[in-house]
């Protein structure tokens, strides 16, 4: 089985290395500040004992006050998983650092939330539209996006 | 002097018959040898996540059967296993094993599909894709039998099957099991051995394992190049961990390796189901879940090795009737970001055929 790294265990590993980035953290699920993202998951690719070598998914929630992003991260070698989200407060010039450097996967995954959820990725090679076509208005997976604006 | 040479754009697609559906690449060539590769997808959008914010939990099953439409078992089996570990609901026995048959059934249709459009890619025109579909209309004899329809099978409820399988289902399946592995035979003296096919496939489109790995390939291209990750054995679900298959791996990673990879995987998938045959238990076929599901709040993850890759859905629940959120990890999109590495260096012949070989399906790609 693959297993899911405890919360707990990730956030005291993140947060020796690198103080102050963990905001808090659930059974399985470690929240880190958005603009710290790209740190935690080099570490969490290179250190020894995480390995954590492929980027299964990025999904991008919208709960309206703020956005989440959530990145599950595999490691192939030790078969277990972490799941780590960031927080994005607002609606508008939202930007996370992108982990395309770390992992080529990221690309297509990123861009298609960039189309959809309207949040840019600092530091990607190819920041554009995924499914939709550009100069389509808004981003359509968004809570509050009408498709005839009243 | 010297020729003045300089690099030639060309848009292949949307509207090609090897692009399997509507899908576009701008390729840029040196003569013949390619330069640069962008893949241009969304043809096919149809927004199926934010329709599933609109839909029952029921509903969303019969939205991922046109996802990928050559394996609706798969996609439904991966999303109402996510809906399942969100709500705590178990399945009963005699519905697990059930489903693992349907999904090795399925992943025999897509690999076949995949086998016969990719030696019609080659150039061996409709020959080889034909046999290949007598097969694969027997499968679908079989899921007719089961619940009526032949491609969108809506199959899989919360907890269970729709429906147990009719009597005269397993003889039926009995008898694909008797001749199946004597016409995958068939295929490999026609296919495998074959010298054109040698030629064009053997070291063309190489995919190392660091770069699949790097690129987030999942399924028979992870395979092909050597890594060895199947979910089925790495996170088993339903009943995988009760059965005996051995998970077949390429060494180079070229087209040829998955081409192989798929017709072993197809005598795994066989192995498989004679199994779970013997195993059967009876019993009922669904745990009793109200038909307005309302998973407590929280989020979880549901995937399984579909035929094409690790297919993931990514639910989160308010507590409502509909999910408040439904994101879908499709191994098609994904393979894809490894076109870009398999193609550069390439020339223009071997370049369909290097695409073939991914085996995308634009339904799931474009969602």
């Amino acid at each position: 089985m693959t297993t899911v790294l405890d919360g707990d265990l990730v956030a005291s590993q993140v947060d020796k290395l690198i103080p102050g980035i963990v905001e808090e953290w659930g059974a399985c699920d470690v929240w880190v500040k958005a603009e710290g993202i790209l740190d935690v998951c080099r570490f969490l690719k290179e250190d020894p004992a995480l390995c954590c070598d492929y980027l299964v998914s990025i999904s991008a929630v919208d709960y309206v006050e703020y956005f989440e992003l959530v990145y599950h991260i595999l490691s192939i070698k030790k078969n277990h998983i972490v799941v780590l989200k960031a927080k994005c407060w607002g609606r508008e010039d939202l930007t996370v650092p992108s982990v395309t450097s770390l992992w080529q996967g990221a690309d297509f995954q990123e861009r298609e939330i960039y189309d959809l959820m309207g949040i840019d990725f600092g530091g990607h090679p190819n920041m554009k539209r995924l499914l939709l076509w550009e100069g389509f208005p808004g981003h359509p997976q968004r809570k509050d996006w009408l498709e005839s604006p009243r | 002097m010297p020729i003045r040479t300089e690099p030639v754009t060309l848009n292949l697609g949307p509207q090609h018959p090897s692009t399997h559906g509507v899908f576009r690449m701008r390729i840029t060539f040196d003569g013949e040898m390619i330069l640069d590769v962008e893949p241009v997808v969304g043809y096919l959008h149809r927004g199926s996540e934010k329709l599933a914010e609109e839909r029952t939990y029921v509903q969303v099953i019969t939205l991922t059967d046109r996802l990928d439409y050559v394996s609706s078992m798969s996609n439904n089996l991966a999303y109402v296993l996510a809906v399942e570990r969100l709500a705590g609901v178990t399945p009963p026995e005699r519905a697990m094993y059930i489903r693992v048959i349907v999904a090795e059934l399925q992943r025999i249709v897509s690999h076949l599909v995949a086998t016969g459009f990719f030696l019609n890619d080659l150039g061996a025109l409709a020959t080889p894709l034909m046999y290949c579909f007598r097969e694969r209309e027997k499968i679908l004899d079989l899921f007719e039998m089961l619940c009526g329809a032949r491609i969108t099978l809506s199959y899989m409820r919360v907890g269970g099957i729709f429906q147990d399988a009719p009597l005269e289902f397993w003889p039926a399946l009995r008898g694909f099991l008797g001749y199946m592995p004597g016409y995958l035979d068939e295929y490999e003296r026609l296919i495998t051995g074959n010298e054109i096919l040698l030629s064009r496939t053997k070291g063309v489109g190489i995919l190392s394992g660091e770069t699949a790995i790097n690129c987030s390939v999942s399924g028979p291209i992870l395979r092909a190049s050597g890594v060895n990750w199947d979910i089925r054995k790495a996170d088993p679900y339903d009943v995988y961990d009760r059965v005996d298959f051995d998970i077949p791996v390429g060494t180079v990673g070229d087209n040829y390796d998955r081409y192989l990879v798929r017709i072993a995987e197809m005598r795994q998938s066989l192995r498989i189901i004679e199994q779970c045959v013997q195993q059967l238990p009876d019993g009922p076929i669904k745990t009793e879940v109200p038909s307005l599901v309302r998973p407590p709040k929280g989020d979880a993850y549901g995937h399984v090795e579909a035929p094409k890759g690790e297919l993931g859905f990514y639910l989160v629940s308010d507590g409502s009737i509909s999910p408040y959120r439904l994101k879908i990890r499709s191994p098609s999109l994904i393979n894809l970001t490894a076109l870009r590495d398999m193609l550069i260096g390439c020339k223009l012949a071997d370049m369909i055929v290097t695409f073939g070989s991914i085996d995308i399906n634009m339904g799931e790609v474009d969602r």
